[in-house]
Parts: structure tokens; C-alpha cells; sequence
């Protein structure tokens, strides 16, 4: 469990200048086996916010609570032990190049009270874990980016930690290997019931892993809940910014300044955007069910429908021709279902 | 052959092989001032080097009074010219050493004049270490002396050697000024036969021997360093 209450950390370059605040005022709290994702624009504060989490960034005020321990009050050598059970990776691996692999992982080990022999078998066992366990005698300079990050994930298991922080882990490479290794975290959030903390910059990688996300923006939590909910019904601007750039949806936008006869209408038709939230009604074929009852021709321009935490959500921009009545009658029946209409352009002649 | 070799010397370099026994002798005592006055600065300037480092703004034992104290005192020390360095020291070489003359009493001046610059060297090569590797071993919960002597030293293995290459073949050179203040040496040879009473072959001898002590110290520890580097 960590507990997060009224974080504020700042920084001063210059003691000329005002100090620039780059988290303020942030609480939160993730539960235990819980995969937490913090998204926002380079900048926002996430990466200030991870660290607050093991103290890597002391914050000026607020209280870090983790499993109910204060830790801006431990002393030092306190601290340090708390840390052992605080797991984190990076977006560069931070892999030490003068140690192999196994050296690598070993690191953390020491002082552990392992045995050598213990130490060595703990680290094969967590190679084999991030499927990687041939690699224990190669240099980090030998290996590809999504090799380094599972090493770099072995390592910070090695004291069985049980919390992990995640900063922008996958944006160093590349979609496939992203996905490997966000699969990879999810397995290990189910197995060894891990909490997790994801810091990124990618709305797919929370897409991909998380229940819950809150969304930063200039040092603040600006949005927080299901991820459901934070996608599909976006209520800061910053979020529906962030889900829009994200969905192929914005290309409308795109074609309606262009004018483009993909969306020029004629006389009778009207342009909607029809976006989903969640399990309402998608099972259902909501497009040809309106087009039968209401005896409508519905012209599907764009789609973007994905699959968030098993359930769908998404939407369609769609043309629908017909008789003027019946269209209303099937926006109506649309509106019933729980889908959100929002009508862009109507070139119906007025009755 | 063996006659035959020492005649072809004798004829070219008349005046060493006149004084082979002090020429061995001036070699051994700069062989001396270097591994003595190279080993206390060595370690001298590996502790201000990681000081330097770790107390900086931003270090990891982050100390502003300790930093800026160690900082203008190495400046000091790196600005004064090393000839006023040895007749300077001389009060203080006596006291630690009992003389200031001859091996025994050029090694203060020695180490006053190339831990300052071993310092700095140490110094330059820490600060090439990743700073995401001090954060991940801060992460795993590495003390500040673990991670000096974990991840600082032992990721800067490489460059540290290359910065004792670089001192021990500037502090040659500090060792053949030192011949000024009757410490002995191949500078001190050099300039009393080859220059003072013109014994060319003299000069040259000891600029042939110089040049393969550089060059050996070069290679070893060019070496050392690539088979530090993964």
C-alpha cells in the first residue's frame, strides 16, 4: 500500500529565480497488487512523483506512507533497508557496463545474508523469471534494449520487493518489445502479487497494464479513477487531449478542415461522431440493428474501438441517410443504449 | 661480441661509459621519487578526487563548506609553479622527512605539486560515470560508501588508470626539476654532464631512457584500461 498525502516537491536552479514547483500538492493511493499507471506530457512531474515513492527526491512537505511506514522519518540506515523492498527500473536500464549480467543482479545481493552459493542460485532462478536466464555471463553492451530491461527488472526483484516502480520503462523501445515487456509486468503483477507504480508518456502502455491512472499535468493530479472511466469519459481538457491524440477518431478533425468529401454531405445526411463507454451495449450490433428498425443507409467513415481493462471502449464517426424523422429516431434509439451522439454536421432540409 | 660491443659503446658514448655506476644511480633514484612520491599521490588523489565528487552540489554526501575548502585549495596548489613549490616546501620537508635534499627531501615537494593535478584527474574520470546508475543503486538501497566504492570506483576503473598514466608521466618530469634541489636523478644527471660540461651523449642517453619510460608506462596502462572497458 502507498499512500501519498499532499506532495510538494520544488526545485531551484537558480537562487536568483523563483523556485519552479515540480510536484505540488499530490496525493494518491495505490493498493496492495495494484497496477497504478501515472501518465502525462514530458515535464508534468511524473518522474519527480516516482521518486518521492522511495525517496530518490525528498519532497519538501506531504507524508510517503508504504505499507503504514512514514518514510521521510526513517533514519538513513532505515531507509536504505526500506529502499531493498522498493523494486525500480528506468527508461535507460541504468545496467552497471563493467558487470555481467549476473554480476548485475547480483548487485542488490549483498548483504543480504546469502550464501554464496544461494546468491548465485537466486540469481539463475531470476534470470530464468524475465526469460532471459542463457545471458547471465554477457556484458549489458552485448545485449538489445528489451534484454537490458529484463535484466534490469531481475535486479530490482532480487530483494523480493513488494512494490515496483516503473519509470517510462518501455519508452526506450521498440512497440514489439514494449508489449513483451509490459506482458512480462503483468505476469509478475499476477504471480508474486507485486504493486505496481507506471510512469509513461504512452497512453498504450496504461491502456495495456493498469486498472487505475491518474493523469499530470504541470506538477498535478488532474484526473484520477478506472482507467474506463479516465478514457472513456475524459473530464480535464489535458485528458481529453492526451485521448485524443491517442485515437484515430482525431483524424475527423483532420478531414473536416480539410473539407474533405470523405465528409461533404449530401443534402439529407448527417455526420455523428458515436463514441461507446465500456460494456454498454457493444456486444450488441448497435450500427446494423439502427440501420434495419429505422430503414436507414449508415456510411461507418472511421472506427476506433479498442479494449480497456476487458472492456471496450471507443467509437465510430458515422453518416446517416434516411428519412429526417427516422434519423432522429435512430439517434434517439442510440442515446438509449448509453452511446454519447454528438451530431457534426446536419444537412437535413428543415421540415 | 661482448668485447666487441662494450668497444663500439666506449667509442660512441665516451662520457656515460665513463660513469656507468652513477648513471645507474641517477636512474634508481628516479625510479625512487616516482613509485614513492607517485604512490602517496595516488592515494591522495584518489580520496580528494571521490571527496570532490561526492560532495559537490548534487553529490550524494552533498557538503558545501568540505567542496568549496578542497576545491580553491587544490586551485591553489595547481597554480603556483613547481620550481617555487620545491624551495618553498623545503621548512615543511624537513620536518616530515628529516631533509630537504636529496630523494627523501623532494618527495613532499613531489606530491604538493602532482596530487592537486591527480585530483582533478580523479575527479573528471568519476564524473563520467552514468548518473542513472548512482540513482538505481540508491534505488536498491546502496549506502553513499557503497555506492563510492561499488559503482563510482569500480565503473571508473578504465579512466582512473588512464588518469595515473597521465600523472606518473607528468610526475617524471616534476622529478627531473627536482634535480635543481640537489635531489639526484636523470634530470639532475642530464643537466650536470650533458648540459653544464656539454657531454652530449650523456643528454642523449638520458632522453632515450625517459622516452621508453614514458612509452612503458603508456602502454601498460593503455592495457589496463581496455581490459577494464566492456
Amino acid at each position: 500500500m502507498i499512500e501519498l498525502e499532499h506532495i510538494v516537491r520544488t526545485f531551484r536552479a537558480d537562487p536568483e529565480k523563483p523556485p519552479v514547483t515540480a510536484v505540488n500538492d499530490v496525493s494518491l493511493t495505490v493498493g496492495n497488487g495494484e497496477i497504478f499507471g501515472i501518465i502525462g506530457f514530458s515535464g508534468a512531474g511524473k518522474s519527480t512523483l516516482v521518486r518521492c515513492i522511495n525517496l530518490l527526491e525528498r519532497p519538501d512537505s506531504g507524508s510517503v506512507r508504504i505499507n503504514g511506514v512514514e518514510m521521510t522519518e526513517l533514519p538513513p540506515r532505515d531507509l536504505y533497508r526500506a529502499r531493498r523492498k522498493i523494486g525500480m527500473i528506468f527508461q535507460q536500464f541504468n545496467l552497471m557496463p563493467s558487470r555481467t549480467v549476473g554480476q548485475n543482479v547480483a548487485y542488490p545481493l549483498k548483504g543480504s545474508g546469502l550464501t554464496r552459493e544461494q546468491q548465485r542460485q537466486k540469481v539463475r532462478d531470476l534470470l530464468e523469471l524475465v526469460e532471459i536466464g542463457d545471458k547471465v555471463d554477457a556484458y549489458p553492451s552485448e545485449l538489445s534494449g528489451g534484454q537490458k530491461q529484463r535484466v534490469a527488472l531481475a535486479r530490482a526483484l532480487a530483494n523480493d520487493p513488494n512494490i515496483l516502480l516503473c519509470d517510462e520503462a518501455t519508452s526506450a523501445l521498440d512497440p514489439q518489445t514494449t508489449g513483451a515487456i509490459l506482458r512480462l509486468l503483468s505476469d509478475l503483477n499476477r504471480s508474486l502479487g507485486l504493486t505496481m507504480v507506471v510512469i509513461t508518456h504512452e497512453m498504450e502502455v496504461v491502456k495495456a497494464i493498469c486498472r487505475r491512472a491518474a493523469v499530470m499535468d504541470h506538477g498535478e493530479i488532474v484526473e484520477t479513477g478506472d482507467i474506463l472511466d479516465v478514457f472513456s469519459a475524459p473530464q480535464h481538457p489535458m485528458t481529453r487531449n492526451f485521448v485524443r491524440t491517442t485515437s484515430h477518431l482525431s483524424k475527423l478533425d483532420d478531414l473536416l478542415r480539410e473539407k474533405s468529401p470523405m465528409v461533404r454531405l449530401k443534402e439529407g445526411q448527417v455526420l455523428t461522431r458515436l463514441t461507446y463507454y465500456g460494456q454498454t451495449g457493444i456486444s450488441e450490433p448497435l450500427i446494423t440493428s439502427a440501420a434495419r428498425k429505422f430503414d436507414l443507409d449508415l456510411n461507418i467513415i472511421l472506427a476506433d474501438v479498442e479494449i480497456v481493462a476487458d472492456s471496450m471502449i471507443g467509437g465510430t464517426v458515422v453518416i446517416f441517410q434516411g428519412a429526417p424523422d427516422r434519423i432522429d429516431g435512430a439517434l434517439q434509439y442510440m442515446r438509449d443504449k448509453n452511446v454519447k451522439v454528438k451530431v457534426i454536421d446536419d444537412a437535413r432540409v428543415p421540415a | 661480441m661482448r668485447e666487441s660491443l662494450l668497444e663500439f659503446l666506449r667509442a660512441w658514448l665516451p662520457n656515460l661509459m665513463k660513469r656507468l655506476p652513477e648513471f645507474w644511480k641517477a636512474t634508481c633514484d628516479t625510479l625512487l621519487m616516482e613509485v614513492w612520491a607517485g604512490s602517496i599521490c595516488f592515494a591522495l588523489g584518489l580520496v580528494f578526487g571521490i571527496v570532490l565528487t561526492v560532495t559537490k552540489p548534487g553529490g550524494i554526501m552533498e557538503n558545501r563548506p568540505v567542496y568549496q575548502a578542497l576545491d580553491k585549495l587544490i586551485n591553489l596548489f595547481r597554480s603556483i609553479p613547481f620550481i617555487i613549490l620545491l624551495t618553498a616546501l623545503m621548512p615543511l620537508s624537513r620536518l616530515l622527512m628529516g631533509t630537504a635534499i636529496y630523494v627523501r627531501g623532494v618527495i613532499v615537494p613531489l606530491v604538493f605539486g602532482a596530487t592537486p593535478f591527480f585530483s582533478r584527474q580523479v575527479e573528471s574520470a568519476l564524473a563520467q560515470t552514468d548518473k542513472g546508475l548512482i540513482e538505481a543503486a540508491l534505488s536498491m538501497g546502496s549506502s553513499p560508501f557503497e555506492i563510492i566504492f561499488r559503482v563510482y570506483l569500480r565503473e571508473s576503473v578504465a579512466p582512473i588508470v588512464r588518469a595515473t598514466t597521465i600523472t606518473t608521466i607528468s610526475l617524471l618530469g616534476l622529478t627531473a626539476m627536482a634535480g635543481a634541489v640537489g635531489a639526484g636523478g636523470l634530470g639532475d644527471f642530464a643537466i650536470r654532464y650533458g648540459h653544464d660540461r656539454n657531454m652530449v651523449d650523456i643528454t642523449w642517453v638520458t632522453v632515450v631512457v625517459l622516452v621508453l619510460a614514458v612509452s612503458a608506462v603508456q602502454w601498460l596502462g593503455e592495457m589496463l584500461a581496455r581490459r577494464n572497458t566492456h
